[in-house]
């Protein structure tokens, strides 16, 4: 069933030089207990999608065009109060920075408590008794001593899965996940993402997972989005997608991804292949393909005219000229 | 939390020393003989010798500081040159009105203060920001007793609403003890009011900006909860830091008040007190208020344990 | 799952480039607070300094023939009690408030500047320094001036001094703050390491940093001064009152105030207005110049 379907999104913002083109042109649609990655380098635009999803840009200096529908709604159109009831409830988001996305002066307990007592009319005991079921739920241990504690009690990982009992509480329909386990440690973001991945299990949400890491994506996502420069640049399932990568800039990502074995070997330093240069700056429209100027591949083509997303196989999509012509070989 | 009380109570003596010290030595930074200065115009040469041994200025320096402070230390604060009544019992006898006009100043201020700097910052660069931050300015601008006179002159003499002048002590009825209090301290809240409201914008747009406000807006929170509760507590430490500082005008505009609306208090007293010369009334005064001051801000230091659970001592 | 996109149409911004202004307008739509303060303060140093062929009369002269007049033609803002022209003595009196509030300012950056600089640069004085400003920011400002004129007596230079001995911890304490914040970065150690002294230091690298936040504090200075000096006057502890003052024509129109209203209301408006202007001009100069680091008090 479909749950979410994002069509045409375009986001600018506004500076004092001129609009900023964060987001130009992104569709998907996602359906329900599934698990779609969006991918990308930082300025890809990701991040900016799932605020937009979640109406939380600035409507001072934000502007959105296209079309986000979630449950038969069109999200861009409805008003604050109506959004206000979606998110907490019907759309969790677990944030990037564990450090800073909870607040410092209010204890654990009444972090989570409040999405309950305002989006379910629980009572303050009702909603502690939840909130403590919750902490035990995202493996927090003592979580009846942890409930009257204060985030800077707690570890970066404790954190993280005190903002996700936050996501969760209502049982939303929609998971937003921006970069959730970027700031943790290695073992830690393993845990975490095993963690979400067993929610989903439990509780049939969809997860939408914004990372700029194609490593973590394997295990979780049913299907991959991969942005630049505001643009989505190759969608397939993620398993055609590793295995069958077709846009150059999607190539550059797996290759930097770290295998085990392949270059741990004593007195052999790890090498990663960068890509080279830099995202485009997106305060001008961009002629051609956004990539070109990264891209070893390009040709003038690449330059004058801007590529199509074009499904070249079932589910599987790109936008590059060169798709065609043997560059994914 | 006991041991760093102590510890700050302990910090405070060098700067209460420093104080005893300046106001004991006030007196001598005017030239001439302090005991004629202290006398006055039309005293006689024996007066001037009666004062003259009662401060004991034929002693040194330092032995008479050291045993005015010992005194002082004691409670004791002298004996009034004009009245022959001890300073305590004239500051006594004042104290109400001072502190009843401070209180309710702070109350006020407070109340009207915060939100309307929550309000700018929430809405920051609309209208409502720059009618706050232009009353602010204003209330910079125009002094304590130029918004009594007006307030005075509007609610009192046009309106006939409250009374002109004149104090009504509390065991008098709360009722003519409010009316009596009520115009000075709306003309004593204008800087303080200015001053808190914008500490409390500045503040609020700082933690507004904070990660933390998105995720209180991620889970659907209305704006009310999210700048009450998820902010102001967060920007609490800033505005209550600026609450105590705010004290010292505070006291100074206190001075300039009573005058205006003829309240007894202890400004009337060390105004007074000015104008005869009276520096064991003057030194007593400026003692108390900033001893006032210092401890004000010590429990201030308090409260941030309160605010902030990151705050241990 | 997978949506082809059709061929993208040419996209128009969402957000329309906005046009560029002037220079001068530019000035006024970014800092309207300093055009409007520093203008309305020129205006009124203007008056002050011209107020002798600005239609004023001797301020000094009694006519008790002419006492207690209402505003009008001969007399715009009325006579006082002892007949003299408050029109002429409030724009005399503007001089009193000005040079007070100049004079403050001034001394009070110096003062500042150099117990700050030597607070922040040398470790072993700054304790001690601190404590005095300590002890002198823990008495409150206004009976601080009162506490010193009492002790020194009133003329103008003792009001001056007694208001610097107020105001100066706080230009002290902003001073000794942006030294130890410019001492912190690597360059001052490098310039240590290759033979640079303290005095050279302060000057290359310290003063520039500092500037800034010094005009702004000493513009918070002048207008605190001036609300301080005409204080001190209004409840007569201040300039002497033969000098014409803002805050001692009030204190001379206090007695009739219910009944003349007026004689209080001339000086009251010119006093809010100036110390308005100082402000206005000091908030623009903050933006402007410092917009972090400058707070009041």
């Amino acid at each position: 069933m479909e749950l979410l379907n994002v069509q045409h999104l375009r986001t600018h913002f506004r500076s004092a030089e001129g609009a900023v083109r964060a987001v130009e042109d992104v569709s998907f649609r996602l359906e329900t207990g599934k698990t779609l990655a969006i991918v990308g380098e930082s300025g890809s635009g990701k991040s900016v999608t799932s605020l937009s999803i979640m109406g939380l840009l600035d409507k001072k200096t934000a502007r959105n065009s296209g079309s986000i529908t979630f449950g038969g709604r069109n999200l861009l159109t409805l008003s604050e109060r109506e959004m206000r009831k979606i998110r907490g409830n019907e759309i969790g988001m677990v944030f990037q920075e564990p450090m800073t996305s909870l607040n410092p002066v209010l204890s654990v307990g009444r972090q989570i408590g409040e999405t309950l007592r305002l989006h379910q009319g629980l009572s303050r005991q009702a909603a502690r008794t939840r909130a403590i079921d919750l902490l035990r739920l995202v493996d927090i241990p003592a979580p009846e001593r942890r409930i009257d504690e204060y985030p800077h009690q707690l570890s970066g990982g404790m954190r993280q899965r005190v903002m996700i009992a936050i996501a969760l509480a209502c049982e939303p329909k929609l998971l937003i996940a921006d970069e959730p386990t970027t700031a943790l440690d290695v073992t830690v973001q393993a845990q975490v993402l095993d963690l979400m991945r067993d929610l989903q299990k439990r509780t049939g949400t969809a997860i939408i997972l914004i990372t700029h890491d194609l490593g973590v994506v394997a295990d979780i996502a049913d299907r991959v989005i991969v942005m630049y420069a505001g643009r989505t640049v190759e969608e397939a399932a993620t398993a055609d997608l590793y295995a069958r990568p077709m846009h150059p800039y999607t190539k550059g990502l797996l290759a930097t991804i770290p295998r085990l074995g392949s270059s741990l070997l004593p007195g052999e330093p790890a090498r990663l292949e960068e890509i080279p240069g830099q995202v485009p700056s997106l305060r001008k429209p961009i002629h051609g393909c956004a990539f070109a100027g990264r891209c070893k591949f390009s040709v003038d083509l690449c330059r004058s005219k801007a590529p199509v997303l074009e499904r070249k196989s079932e589910g599987h999509s790109v936008a590059c000229h060169l798709a065609d012509n043997g560059v994914s070989a | 939390m006991l041991n760093f009380v102590v510890r700050r109570l302990v910090s405070t003596i060098p700067v209460m020393v420093f104080v005893a010290l300046f106001v004991f030595s006030l007196i001598y930074f005017a030239p001439g003989d302090p005991a004629a200065l202290i006398a006055g115009d039309q005293a006689s040469a024996a007066e001037i010798e009666r004062i003259r041994l009662s401060l004991g200025l034929d002693r040194p320096f330092f032995l008479r500081f050291f045993g005015w402070l010992g005194d002082v230390l004691q409670g004791d604060l002298g004996v009034s040159v004009f009245s022959q009544l001890p300073v305590t019992t004239l500051i006594g006898q004042r104290l109400e009105p001072t502190l009843s006009l401070m209180v309710m100043t702070v109350v006020l201020s407070v109340t009207i203060a915060v939100p309307l700097g929550v309000v700018a910052a929430a809405r920051q660069g609309t209208w409502i920001d720059r009618f706050v931050m232009t009353f602010a300015v204003i209330g910079f601008s125009v002094p304590v007793f130029v918004i009594g006179y007006i307030l005075s002159y509007v609610f009192a003499i046009r309106l006939n609403l409250l009374p002109v002048q004149g104090y009504s002590p509390l065991a008098e009825g709360f009722w003519p003890f409010l009316k009596s209090l009520l115009l000075p301290s709306v003309a004593l809240s204008g800087v303080y009011v200015a001053l808190i409201a914008r500490i409390t914008r500045t503040s609020m747009i700082e933690v507004l900006s904070q990660d933390y406000i998105r995720t209180a807006r991620a889970k659907g929170l209305g704006q009310g909860p999210i700048l009450f509760v998820h902010a102001l507590k967060n920007a609490s430490v800033p505005i209550i830091t600026v609450i105590g500082i705010g004290i010292s005008l505070l006291i100074g505009g206190a001075v300039v008040t009573e005058t205006v609306f003829a309240i007894p208090g202890i400004g009337r007293l060390v105004v007074d007190a000015i104008l005869r010369r009276d520096y064991p009334v003057i030194q007593g005064v400026v003692l108390l208020f900033s001893l006032g001051y210092v401890l004000i801000n010590l429990c201030i230091d308090l409260i941030y344990t309160l605010l902030d659970p990151r705050v241990r001592y | 799952m997978d949506t082809p996109t059709q061929a993208l149409p040419p996209l128009p911004d969402l957000f329309p480039p906005q046009p560029r202004r002037g220079k001068v307008r530019r000035l006024i739509v970014q800092h309207p607070s300093i055009v409007i303060g520093g203008s309305l303060l020129v205006l009124i140093i203007l008056l002050a300094i011209f107020a002798n062929w600005l239609g004023t009369v001797d301020p000094y002269k009694i006519a008790p023939a002419k006492r207690n007049r209402l505003p009008s033609m001969d007399f715009w803002f009325g006579t006082d009690t002892l007949g003299r022209d408050i029109y002429s003595r409030v724009l005399y009196g503007g001089r009193v408030s000005l040079f007070v509030g100049v004079s403050v300012a001034f001394l009070a950056t110096v003062l500042g500047l150099v117990t700050g600089l030597i607070a922040g640069a040398y470790r072993r004085l700054d304790a001690i320094i601190m404590r005095l400003m300590d002890g002198l920011m823990s008495i409150p400002p206004i009976l601080l001036a009162i506490a010193l004129v009492a002790a020194i007596g009133g003329s103008v230079l003792n009001v001056i001094l007694a208001i610097t001995m107020a105001e100066f911890p706080r230009m002290s304490r902003i001073v000794r703050g942006v030294v130890l914040s410019v001492r912190e970065q690597p360059f001052i150690d490098g310039a240590i390491a290759a033979g640079s002294t303290m005095p050279k230091i302060i000057i290359r690298h310290i003063l520039p940093n500092i500037m800034g936040p010094i005009i702004v504090q000493a513009t918070y200075i002048c207008s605190a001064a001036m609300i301080t000096e005409a204080a001190l006057s209004f409840i007569g502890a201040g300039t002497p009152p033969s000098i014409p003052s803002w805050g001692g024509i009030m204190n001379e129109g206090r007695m009739l105030w219910q009944i003349k209203p007026y004689i209080i209301l001339f000086p009251a408006v010119f006093l809010s207005v100036t110390v308005l202007a100082v402000n206005l001009l000091g908030d623009g100069l903050r933006d402007a110049l410092d917009p972090r680091s400058a707070t009041r008090l």
